[in-house]
């Protein structure tokens, strides 16, 4: 394999809802910040890779509008997935590995604020048997979250030591939408959202994006004092019937992350994309990760979600902390789907 | 590294219908699954990964479906991608498997592509607000008119040119026993006479609406001779897209379709295009899209390519044939449209188009193009391992 290292990143500040500009808006001093990080222009760049989804933009081909945030004049050679953009960030991944390229741009961008993504997500489901019902989001991650607590393996309060530590580490964080400094007692003693989940235990509905550079070889050393390089990288699904899953695991996990290189070990910390509090923990044991290892020190998808770009954000978090020397070795994920049914891991690592 | 060779060998498409009533999403894209292992001599737990395309997941009412699918494609433990670059996805999502293979990542990819068009009015799904501009069109057409009229007005083609190649496309297809559309008795006449529905198209010139799905295996050299029958070598692959709102662009001839051109034909050596390329499947939804692209991809002159479908060049038995399997006129499945084009260029250079086979066809194109002529995926594909 050609090694490959992420070389810069840049998200916006996510908001609640952002009302004062469109997704083109949104995304162009992003895609900006992440080129001009690494000094380079669009003349440099050998493939753009983005993802994004119709349904929050409540239109069908939707990302045609938003390329314009790249400038693609002249054309380029570009691609878009539907899907979260750690999966756009892999697709360019490969591209680099066929090495006829050396430098790739990824972005990703969603706003949920102008409908009610809890009942969108539902458009998500198996059209003929389970959609009709509208199980939202919450719904179903209510569903993994019963059966984590009644596994034995989690209590209420473990729930709650996710959302404060994700709270309280986002403080340090100038993007994140949701801080906080509350402890597990205050947030348990919090009335139940719908058993068994708080509103702690749920991301904030959140508009943002974010970009990535990734570059091969030495490229990467031209454009980075300290790039953080892929050691490993994989993504597997899982079947989304939920009666046919345990969902007190996650094998999808556990299966890229033994085929990225997890079972090395040495992290130093973590960036695992889980909405919901019980899918930190599930993830994490999926992984392997012993308690030593400090999970989503930016404060995670509990404190910014703009869905379609948080996993993309885990990767760009954990390479930034990497190439900032806090850290040399550390695995980020990105999920989709309900109760975390595809997987992407990353082992990224510094040359520390 | 270096790019590792890359090689079709196993295609299925399903019989395209307007309503495959009959089958659910996962039924439809099981059919040409199943006919692409079939013919690859492969089972589900040969396939390493699947990659899926379609386009807007409004056609069909499902938000990201390739995640309630992973059953039915066999993705489950697997890697599955799903791509989505607008018209042009069919081809664009070949390319991203081929892409896997081309690494050495992955020993042999299922890709598949779909689009089950009677669950929605896909229509209104294509007649995007452009930003700026008052809503005066309603469907691809509308849009694809003014280049169309601009076309004709530069190159000074007579009227009846998209007549005449709406009228071999359908014809074409009544020798595909998978297409659409089999008008047995279309005639020049007909065609001609049929209403006029955004000037200058008129409805026998424009594409049908359908529910289809396409797949092809894809494997490397060591798997390459694993089909029923000999592979189809991938000779070239690219990618190019383009502003939709840009004062400086042509829209008749995009700078994307010629750059994305020049890069896969000459990534295939290929020097002389239309004495060289013995086959192209190109995207034309629209008739007069057929001499534009010629244009466009250099297999005629700028102005002229109306000529090479006067002069009956592009009929199966001219010496560019375009389109025998009856083209995207008389089939479309929009998501799965431009993996058509893809694979029905391979099966040509395999042999295996039955009865709209172009005898000793070893080289060809594989075209789709989307969004306002702005997204651009093309392939060559031969019969000769590329050297």
């Amino acid at each position: 394999m050609r090694d490959v290292a992420i070389v810069s990143f840049a998200q916006s500040k996510h908001v609640r809802a952002q009302t004062d500009s469109n997704e083109v808006e949104m995304l162009m001093p992003v895609v900006r910040e992440a080129l001009d990080n690494v000094g380079i222009g669009m003349d440099r760049v050998g493939f753009t890779c983005s993802g994004s989804t119709d349904y929050l933009s409540g239109q069908a081909f939707s990302f045609v509008m938003t390329l314009d945030s790249v400038g693609p004049w002249p054309p380029i050679s570009e691609s878009h997935v539907e899907m979260d953009g750690a999966w756009a960030l892999y697709e360019a991944w490969v591209k680099l590995q066929i090495g006829e390229i050396d430098v790739a741009l990824i972005y990703a961008y969603s706003k949920s604020s102008p409908g009610n993504v809890r009942e969108v997500l539902t458009r998500q489901l198996d059209p003929y048997f389970v959609a009709p019902l509208w199980p939202d989001t919450i719904a179903m991650a209510g569903l993994q979250t019963r059966a984590l607590l009644d596994s034995g393996t989690a209590t209420p309060a473990d729930l709650a030591a996710v959302a404060a530590t994700a709270r309280r580490n986002a403080l340090a964080n100038p993007y994140a939408l949701l801080t906080g400094d509350a402890s597990v007692e205050d947030l348990l003693a919090q009335p139940m959202l719908a058993d068994p989940m708080h509103v702690w235990d749920c991301p904030p509905i959140t508009d943002g994006c974010a970009a990535v550079v990734i570059a091969a070889d030495d490229v990467a050393r031209e454009l980075s004092k300290n790039p953080a390089w892929i050691r490993g990288i994989d993504h597997r699904i899982e079947s989304q019937a939920l009666g046919l899953r345990d969902l007190t695991t996650s094998v999808s996990t556990a299966t890229a992350g033994s085929k990225a290189g997890v079972s090395a070990g040495g992290f130093d910390f973590a960036e695992l994309h889980a909405p919901f509090t019980a899918q930190e923990l599930i993830a994490r044991n999926s992984l392997g990760l012993d308690a030593s290892v400090p999970i989503n020190p930016s404060g995670g998808a509990l404190s910014a979600n703009p869905v379609m770009a948080a996993g993309l954000i885990r990767l760009g978090e954990a390479a930034s902390r990497i190439s900032r020397g806090e850290g040399n070795r550390a695995i980020a994920t990105a999920t989709s789907g309900p109760c975390l049914q595809q997987n992407l891991v990353c082992v990224l690592e510094g040359s520390a | 590294m270096s790019k590792l060779p890359a090689a079709i060998v196993g295609i299925g498409q399903t019989k395209h219908m307007s309503t495959r009533g009959d089958v659910s999403i996962a039924g439809l894209i099981r059919e040409a699954a199943l006919r692409a292992l079939d013919d690859a001599n492969m089972t589900w737990s040969d396939i390493d990964a699947v990659v899926i395309g379609k386009a807007p997941d409004f056609f069909e009412g499902v938000m990201m479906p390739e995640l309630f699918l992973a059953d039915a494609l066999g993705a489950v433990g697997k890697p599955l991608l799903r791509v989505h670059t607008a018209g042009s996805v069919g081809g664009s999502t070949a390319l991203v498997a081929a892409s896997l293979v081309h690494s050495g990542i992955h020993e042999r990819v299922l890709t598949v592509a779909f689009e089950k068009q009677s669950e929605s009015e896909a229509m209104w799904a294509l007649s995007m607000p452009m930003p700026f501009a008052p809503p005066t069109h309603a469907g691809a057409g509308g849009y694809f008119a003014p280049h169309i009229r601009s076309y004709m007005r530069r190159s000074g083609a007579p009227d009846h040119i998209g007549v005449l190649v709406a009228l071999k496309d359908r014809l074409n297809a009544c020798k595909n026993q998978y297409a659409h559309l089999h008008e047995t008795d279309a005639t020049f006449e007909k065609i001609a006479d049929s209403v006029m529905l955004w000037d200058p198209i008129r409805y026998s010139e424009t594409c049908p609406s359908s529910d289809g799905a396409a797949a092809m295996v894809i494997t490397n050299e060591a798997n390459a001779n694993r089909g029923k029958l000999a592979p189809a070598w991938i000779h070239g692959s690219a990618m190019r897209s383009e502003p939709t709102m840009f004062a400086g662009r042509d829209v008749v001839s995009p700078r994307g379709s010629r750059e994305c051109a020049a890069d896969v034909f000459g990534q295939a050596g290929i020097v002389d295009r239309r004495a060289e390329i013995d086959v192209v499947e190109m995207y034309v939804p629209f008739s007069w899209y057929e001499p534009m692209w010629l244009e466009s991809l250099g297999f005629a002159e700028e102005g002229k390519g109306w000529m090479m479908v006067e002069d009956g060049s592009t009929q199966m038995d001219g010496d560019l044939p375009v389109n025998p399997s009856g083209g995207v006129l008389s089939t479309n499945p929009i998501g799965a449209s431009g993996m058509l084009r893809f694979a029905e260029a391979a099966m040509q250079v395999r042999g295996q188009a039955g009865e709209h086979q172009i005898d000793g066809a070893r080289k060809a194109l594989g075209h789709a193009y989307g969004g306002g002529a702005q997204f651009f995926a093309m392939w060559v594909v031969g019969a000769d391992k590329p050297a």
